[in-house]
């Protein structure tokens, strides 16, 4: 039996204040409301597959139905290169983590809105609900990644890199939730984030390299186009679950600063509004 | 330590931007404003809650009552940690828990037993705390058998008495409730009421929010009075109740009359017909025909209760009742038009409507009336009137010797014979008890 933090469980003496912060960090509310988070995950997972006829079948049929379109429209008519690997496994292997990333961004965008009723009814730790999409996403990605090592294994071309591939999903993962972050606080007052959101991750689908390698792009703008850490990721993903070349140490250092960045400044933002949700929302 | 206050308040305010749908919530708009009023200073404000202070000891039940937009929503959210205040503080010593709605966080996909866990998490209990107490809050919401039904396919009844079940079994330090007795049936009104009350027994703080006083005296020792977001009352609940009967008395308009939002002419007096019926079903005016002029009336003299009620949309179920509550809000009196015949179920247009009592033997007090105007079919409330027409009652003429009338000796006064007879002896002695 864990005994829950001391500021939660029974606060000597909790003052409310115009201007009192919480005191808990993000990692702190997160692990205090644990319980909560895993609830509201919980539902969301039992929640989606209700009252369809294929049911949890969806899990393995969106991607392969993605990557399928991917392959068609990259593979056959543009016809670009695939470092190689069998066209269909590659998209397969990119989706599975541009699924992850877009899955958490965008559920993690939507998820204050959605929930507005329980932001105006009763108190906990706002950043609970963006951080309860996450398990749900996690959980595509791992039958996804384990479709494309059976694919792999068939192959024999699966290797010991695999290993890698969680610290590549918790790249996706932290830079997704940090940019859910800021929108999802944005999006409170402005619904305009509801609608310009569907359209920036369709542009950042086209301009990471999802349905195509990096190698396709011209050497002279490789630099700029790494500088998208949702490049670097997906390259980082195909190394290690296809065995294609791994990106360069330096570009990994960028991807991770600049995720941290965002992390920071999403969590900072989401702080600084979160305690004017419940009037505004 | 019993005297250790858990609950503390000072300076207390709480300011909202009035202009709440005019306030910009897409960015072109924003952008938009701050062109205009680069330094924001034109948004109109409101003091929802304005220097209250209080504070309350560690163990007691105390009642927030106030009309509506008194403030009392507004100073539970801040309470509960929803809303932050815009000045003071308050001082809070244990852990807090809230029930500002029944259900919040229900979903109606989700079975009971998924909803039990999941609403048990979101009012902050851990998911082993809801498993030890599981059995009994399913005990006490009386759902056994449809623990794996989804909850949409709940009667209302039981839907209220499991979220509120869940609610009840939370035992927090001090517990924040808003009006959670408006909905369910008596019986199970009175099994929250139990329920809070022992929360109460049990050493905890309540700070409970009603409009029904019945249930804030069964409850409550002490009351604090708001009223356009001050405290104009801290002390004893019999009091603080009768300073609320009488600042609603004092909103609702003349005595014995009640006219809706616009409307000047009533009853015939004026041109009523000017007026455009509107574009929904609703009680237009009411008035309580008193027998004597200022809204007194004398018990058991004949009384009347007049409605002009506005019927745009007739439905074959539409009802219309109404209820007259003394000064607690028990209702003393319920009058009813039900009847299948009636001509505002089948043709649109203004109707006036007469209830009239031959013998009204009201006791002697202070009295509102309630009306509603109702669809049977699909529960729609067109229209829910509470506190209006506030008229008196008075004892003149109804002679009592030896004994004057007291407020209390009974809620309604029936006549009757009595007779009198010596045993053993013929005769018999007659009289009549008033009125």
């Amino acid at each position: 039996m864990r005994a829950p933090p001391q500021e939660y469980a029974n606060p000597p003496v909790l003052v409310i204040r115009p201007d009192s912060a919480r005191t808990l960090g993000l990692v702190g509310d997160l692990w205090a409301f644990r319980d909560l988070l895993w609830s509201l995950a919980d539902r969301d997972l039992r929640l989606r597959y209700r009252q369809t006829a294929l049911g949890v079948a969806w899990v393995v049929l969106q991607p392969l139905l993605g990557a399928l379109i991917l392959t068609f429209v990259f593979g056959v008519v543009a016809g670009l290169s695939s470092d190689g690997v069998p066209y269909f496994r590659f998209t397969f292997a990119s989706l599975a983590g541009w699924g992850l990333f877009a899955g958490v961004l965008t559920r993690a965008s939507g998820a204050l809105v959605q929930n507005a009723g329980l932001i105006g009814k009763v108190w906990f730790p706002r950043v609970v609900l963006p951080a309860s999409v996450v398990p749900a996403a996690l959980l595509d990605f791992a039958v996804a990644v384990a479709i494309v090592l059976v694919m792999g294994g068939m192959d024999g071309a699966l290797g010991p890199g695999a290993l890698l591939a969680p610290l590549w999903a918790l790249g996706l993962a932290l830079l997704a939730f940090g940019c859910g972050l800021v929108f999802a606080a944005l999006m409170v007052s402005y619904r305009d984030v509801q609608h310009v959101l569907p359209v920036a991750m369709q542009l950042l689908l086209y301009a990471s390299p999802v349905a195509y390698a990096t190698s396709n792009i011209p050497a002279a703008w490789r630099g700029l186009f790494l500088l998208n850490p949702v490049a670097t990721y997906l390259e980082g993903m195909r190394a290690a679950l296809l065995g294609t070349p791994a990106p360069a140490a330096r570009t990994v250092a960028v991807a991770a600063g600049i995720t941290g960045a965002v992390l920071f400044a999403g969590q900072a933002l989401f702080r600084r509004l979160e305690r004017r949700f419940a009037d505004v929302i | 330590m019993s005297s250790e206050l858990a609950v503390e308040a000072r300076g207390l305010g709480k300011r909202y931007a009035l202009a709440r749908q005019a306030r910009a919530t897409t960015l072109p708009e924003r952008i938009a404003q701050l062109v205009r009023a680069p330094f924001g200073g034109d948004d109109e404000t409101l003091w929802a809650l304005r220097d209250v202070a209080f504070g309350i000891p560690a163990g007691s039940a105390v009642g927030v009552i106030g009309r509506n937009g008194a403030g009392k929503s507004t100073l539970l959210k801040i309470l509960s940690r929803i809303t932050p205040p815009t000045t003071g503080e308050v001082r809070l010593r244990g852990r807090v828990g809230s029930l500002l709605e029944v259900g919040t966080g229900f979903h109606p996909e989700l079975t009971g037993r998924e909803n039990i866990f999941l609403n048990g998490a979101i009012l902050g209990m851990r998911r082993r705390e809801v498993a030890q107490r599981f059995e009994a809050i399913v005990a006490f919401a009386e759902v056994e058998r449809f623990l794996e039904t989804p909850v949409k396919r709940y009667s209302s009844g039981m839907y209220v008495r499991l979220a509120f079940a869940v609610a009840a079994h939370l035992e927090p330090e001090i517990l924040v409730v808003d009006e959670v007795l408006a909905v369910g049936d008596a019986e199970f009104q009175r099994k929250c009421l139990g329920k809070m009350g022992e929360v109460a027994g049990g050493g905890r703080t309540v700070i409970f929010v009603s409009h029904a006083m019945p249930a804030v005296s069964a409850l409550t020792q002490r009351v604090l009075l708001l009223d356009h977001g001050a405290c104009v009352f801290d002390g004893a609940t019999a009091e603080g109740i009768a300073r609320y009967r009488a600042l609603q008395g004092g909103g609702a308009g003349r005595p014995g009359e009640y006219r809706a939002a616009g409307v000047t002419a009533a009853f015939g007096d004026g041109d009523d017909r000017e007026d455009a019926p509107g574009p929904r079903n609703r009680v237009r005016a009411a008035r309580v025909v008193t027998s004597d002029p200022g809204g007194v009336h004398r018990c058991g003299e004949p009384l009347a209760v007049e409605f002009d009620l506005d019927v745009p949309e007739p439905t074959s179920t539409l009802c219309f009742s109404c209820k007259l509550a003394d000064a607690e809000e028990r209702n003393i009196v319920h009058l009813w038009c039900f009847d299948a015949a009636t001509r505002f179920r089948r043709q649109a247009g203004r109707y006036r409507l007469r209830f009239e009592v031959p013998r009204a033997r009201l006791f002697l007090g202070r009295y509102t009336m309630r009306a509603f105007l109702s669809d049977r079919r699909t529960n729609a409330m067109y229209d829910e009137q509470h506190g209006i027409c506030p008229f008196e009652v008075t004892m003149d003429g109804v002679t009592r010797d030896d004994y004057a009338w007291s407020a209390g000796d009974c809620t309604y006064l029936e006549g009757a014979e009595w007779v009198l007879e010596r045993v053993g002896d013929a005769g018999a002695q007659r009289g009549r008890v008033a009125p």
